[in-house]
């Protein structure tokens, strides 16, 4: 599982084939909520990112040496919503103190993230498919960098949409709804790289 | 109306809560590939949110204000826990189908919303069939939109036939574009009853979620924020 090569195409895969928010619907929320300008969206992706990779480390460590250890599995779920609930907290915390630049950039967009489905989403798929913890980190780096790549892409074509004249009807939500789908289609076109 | 009957008709008519709330947006767009799909996440959702309703109606007098949220999501997750076993062992096909999505009932707004503005403040009864109401109301609302993709996208209704063969099935409708689409359309049609609703001058802005805010405009994913409110603000109920 851990050779250069595997973890590559995982990168590719988890990133732009099989994309968080565009064909697996995980990080909904954020995605539609906080892409109303790029900057913020570029916020968000960072915090994503940084969390994301950071809680699927500490739940694959977590699951390896405690739960498989004891053999606890079936408690997954509640250990990891915990886990990651407190590990933002923590985090939060640290940039604070150690990092108040890094924080001031990042702060806003962290304890939005707590409970955003991606982070569990991803620590539960890490175990679904018996990645090991490297190949775990990877896998949440990449799905970070693929809601980041798609948050932006959709925050650009908001900020120029907001001068098109839309129905009344499909003014806010629906338009932006009807720009996702259209972005999916263009990422199924990603489905044949692999 | 009783109040059993009246939490049951609030949950499934008056604040349906994919078609009139928009919560639990993730899981409606994700699994209503087709109707079965469907029918099967809103009765699992259904059976988390009337049980953990129910308990942490019964706990609402112990559990303190201010680690109510935490004490929400263990016995939330213990619960999606305990239904996901059972349906390893017994429906799994089902559990095959729905996947990951099992375990992210934990983060479904829905159950936290309806937890933190119904069973906290009401007793185990109607606390149980506003849980049962809602479930429903969800269930309901999933099935159709399964069924329409599955219609659109296969041309069968619950793996039935029902187009004629002439039908070229839409393929994009069962995949995650048409979600989007349909979901579109949804939202459009909810926005045009409102501005008509406006327009006859009926206020709709007491149709919110628990927090107080539009879900489909809000940021805050899972309502991650009430984990870091430790002002001790406790809301009458809204009801």
């Amino acid at each position: 599982m851990d050779s250069v090569k595997e973890l590559l195409i995982l990168l590719i895969s988890s990133s732009l084939v099989s994309n968080v928010v565009l064909s697996q619907f995980l990080g909904l929320c954020p995605f539609l909520g906080v892409s109303k300008k790029i900057k913020t969206a570029v916020g968000m992706g960072t915090a994503v990112i940084f969390v994301i990779t950071l809680a699927s480390a500490v739940a694959g460590v977590i699951y390896k040496y405690v739960l498989q250890a004891f053999g606890v599995e079936y408690l997954q779920t509640i250990v990891f919503i915990l886990v990651i609930a407190a590990l933002v907290q923590f985090v939060e915390m640290f940039l604070r103190k150690a990092m108040p630049s890094l924080y001031e950039a990042l702060g806003v967009y962290l304890p939005l993230i707590t409970t955003n489905c991606a982070v569990l989403g991803v620590a539960l798929t890490n175990v679904q498919k018996e990645y090991g913890i490297l190949a775990g980190i990877v896998n949440g780096f990449a799905t970070a960098v693929g809601f980041t790549i798609s948050i932006v892409i959709l925050a650009g074509l908001r900020e120029k949409m907001e001068y098109n004249d839309v129905p009344k009807a499909f003014q806010g939500m629906p338009i932006v709804l009807i720009t996702a789908g259209l972005m999916a289609i263009a990422f199924c076109g990603f489905s044949g790289l692999l | 109306m009783s109040k059993v009957t009246e939490r049951l008709y609030n949950g499934l008519v008056k604040e349906n809560p994919t078609f009139v709330l928009m919560l639990g947006m993730c899981p409606t767009l994700a699994v209503t590939t087709s109707a079965i799909n469907g029918l099967g996440m809103g009765l699992t959702t259904a059976a988390v949110l009337a049980l953990s309703n129910m308990i942490i109606s019964v706990f609402r007098k112990i559990i303190p204000n201010r680690v109510r949220i935490p004490a929400f999501i263990v016995i939330i997750a213990s619960f999606v826990t305990v239904i996901q076993l059972l349906l390893e062992a017994y429906i799994p096909a089902l559990n095959d189908a729905l996947g990951v999505y099992i375990p992210l009932i934990v983060v479904n707004c829905i159950i936290l919303g309806r937890a933190e503005s119904y069973a906290y403040f009401n007793p185990p009864i109607p606390s149980l069939f506003d849980g049962v109401g809602m479930g429903l109301g969800f269930t309901v609302a999933l099935t159709c939109i399964g069924a329409v993709r599955e219609l659109l996208g296969a041309g069968t209704i619950f793996g039935f036939g029902v187009m004629p063969d002439s039908y070229t099935p839409i393929g994009i409708f069962v995949l995650a574009p048409g979600a989007f689409f349909v979901l579109a359309c949804l939202t459009a049609l909810q926005n045009y009853i409102k501005l008509k609703g406006e327009k006859a001058g009926k206020d709709r802005s007491r149709f919110q979620s628990g927090c107080n805010e539009d879900c489909m405009n809000c940021s805050d994913s899972g309502c991650a924020r009430r984990f870091y409110d430790t002002g001790a603000e406790k809301k009458e109920g809204e009801n």
